[in-house]
């Protein structure tokens, strides 16, 4: 892994706060290969408690993959994961049940319930939880509607709503029921800037607010950067570079200069 | 030989796979409807879906069963002067073999490719993943209350298959075939026991549980968009209809020492 230079900004208040506090999440040595192409070759990933962590990496680089394993919905082929100090890895589906009420997760395509209305959506991990008024859970939704700007598309079906739409429905849904950490697939992938720039601050305005623990995946660098307080480059199964935004944008590796200017042919001209 | 042996085996292993796969779901299945809270509305709306809307089908299915069935077996008794026996063949083969087959095979076509189509999209669009991530176990969600609906539905949607099988079969018998309507009946109820109703429904409970189980199983293995989903669809019918076929005879070998046919 390239370590990163020293930076002013890793003793501004926050980081201070998050490099003191245990990790939320811990990734050690996580591998997996899906078919004959290993995708995960000894990952290792600490996210603090209350700081916004950016995924980086090339498309099919694995992080899609390594997000879905931090909240079991992959099962590794070694390795540990780590949340708040629980070793999820062994756990059933029924055990993960209690960790996955602590991490929300936003799927790169919203991954909204077809036949229900973004109402239904949205309240369904409330319901789920065991709350039946019908009040209680319109209102909520409504505030819900409210932070993600979209008040009064309760009775819309998913099929009739934007990629950006669908994605903050799905966020809307994530996070209800007030989750510590949540992960996010994607979430600017495919939006035109403008709609990309709101789930940004959507973002920004959640960590904020709930002071959530983040872990948003992308190769969306406005994105990274405007986000997170520090970054992790996906590099062949590995993480090859961790460190904050500004010491990404000091960093002279021709692999990270490569990425960070999009240029496709390997080391430059 | 090495590889006649590698060609048989590849086979052998994924059906046996297979069937530890369904294994393993109908248990899961059972442990969750006996550990875990039914969702109510869930399981209405499945039975409304398999039992309510597969009606129609199923009864049509029955009375033209019950018509041409009738028909045939007085063609053939009247030969031999035995056209009131024509009541007790019709009812007793409805209620032990033809009611619980042919329903089971239109349950098969209408909410088995529903569900596997159903789930299978659920599962190639990331919901199934979407309700593991927000804490719902899918076996719960979504196979217990098909699974519970089914085992309501089908004895119920069989019965209702056998009286109007039956009572088609009377129809044509006295009104097409003019067979004498008091020995048609006297016939009937005669050599049709409880134990023949009994059998039926027997069947159509294990057929319920087959269906559902190859039908979920179908979509909850689903891969490779919808291509994947078509191909789990297809797969679900075609399974389930099989798995009715061949389970029926030794159903029938089982249950007939149980429930023997015939007067006794």
């Amino acid at each position: 892994m390239i370590e990163a230079p020293p930076s002013p900004e890793i003793s501004t208040k926050s980081d201070v706060a998050a490099a003191n506090s245990a990790p939320m999440i811990a990734v050690r040595s996580l591998t997996k290969k899906i078919g004959q192409q290993e995708i995960l070759r000894g990952v290792d990933l600490e996210v603090a408690t209350g700081e916004t962590l950016a995924i980086i990496g090339r498309s099919g680089g694995g992080k899609s993959v390594l997000l879905k394993h931090l909240v079991g919905l992959m099962t590794p082929d070694a390795g540990e994961i780590w949340i708040q100090g629980q070793n999820i890895i062994g756990m059933n589906e029924r055990q993960l049940g209690e960790i996955r009420k602590k991490v929300g997760i936003l799927f790169q395509s919203g991954a909204l319930f077809d036949s229900m209305t973004v109402e239904d959506n949205i309240s369904f991990p409330l319901r789920e939880a065991g709350e039946r008024d019908a009040k209680v859970l319109h209102t909520k939704v409504a505030e819900m509607l409210e932070v993600m700007e979209m008040e009064g598309q309760e009775n819309k079906m998913p099929e009739s709503l934007s990629g950006g739409m669908k994605k903050r429905v799905g966020l809307a849904r994530s996070i209800i029921r007030g989750p510590s950490c949540v992960l996010y697939d994607e979430p600017t992938s495919g939006l035109d800037p403008v709609v990309a720039d709101s789930i940004n601050r959507l973002i920004r305005r959640l960590q904020k607010r709930l002071g959530v623990t983040s872990v948003v995946v992308t190769h969306d660098m406005k994105s990274a950067f405007d986000v997170a307080n520090h970054i992790a480059y996906l590099h062949e199964g590995r993480i090859y570079f961790y460190g904050t935004p500004t010491q990404l944008q000091q960093a002279r590796d021709p692999i990270l200069q490569d990425f960070l200017l999009g240029r496709s042919d390997g080391r430059g001209d | 030989m090495v590889r006649f042996f590698n060609a048989l085996g590849t086979p052998v292993l994924a059906f046996c796979q297979y069937l530890g796969e369904l294994v393993l779901l109908a248990a899961d299945t059972f442990r969750s409807i006996f550990t875990h809270k039914l969702r109510w509305k869930l399981f209405l709306n499945q039975v409304v879906e398999i039992g309510l809307l597969s009606q129609l089908v199923v009864v049509i299915t029955g009375a033209f069963t019950g018509a041409v069935f009738a028909a045939q077996t007085f063609f053939q008794f009247n030969k031999i002067g035995m056209g009131s026996a024509t009541g007790a063949v019709v009812s007793v083969s409805i209620c032990r073999e033809l009611g619980p087959v042919l329903t089971a095979l239109m349950v098969a076509g209408r909410v088995g490719a529903a569900m596997s189509a159903e789930i299978g999209t659920m599962k190639v669009t990331e919901q199934i993943d979407a309700l593991r991530a927000l804490a719902v176990y899918p076996t719960d969600y979504l196979v217990v209350p098909r699974a519970l609906a089914m085992m309501i539905s089908m004895p119920l949607l069989v019965a209702e298959c056998i009286a109007v099988g039956i009572a088609a079969g009377y129809f044509i018998a006295i009104f097409l075939l003019e067979i004498n309507g008091t020995y048609y009946m006297a016939n009937m109820v005669r050599w049709t026991r409880n134990r023949d109703i009994i059998m039926g429904l027997s069947k159509a409970f294990c057929f319920g549980i087959l269906i559902v189980f190859i039908s979920c199983q179908k979509g909850l293995s689903a891969r490779e968009g919808a291509v994947g989903v078509g191909r789990a669809t297809t797969e679900a019918v075609v399974n389930s209809s099989l798995a009715v076929l061949i389970s029926n005879f030794f159903l029938t070998m089982l249950l007939n020492i149980i429930y023997p046919a015939g007067y006794q």
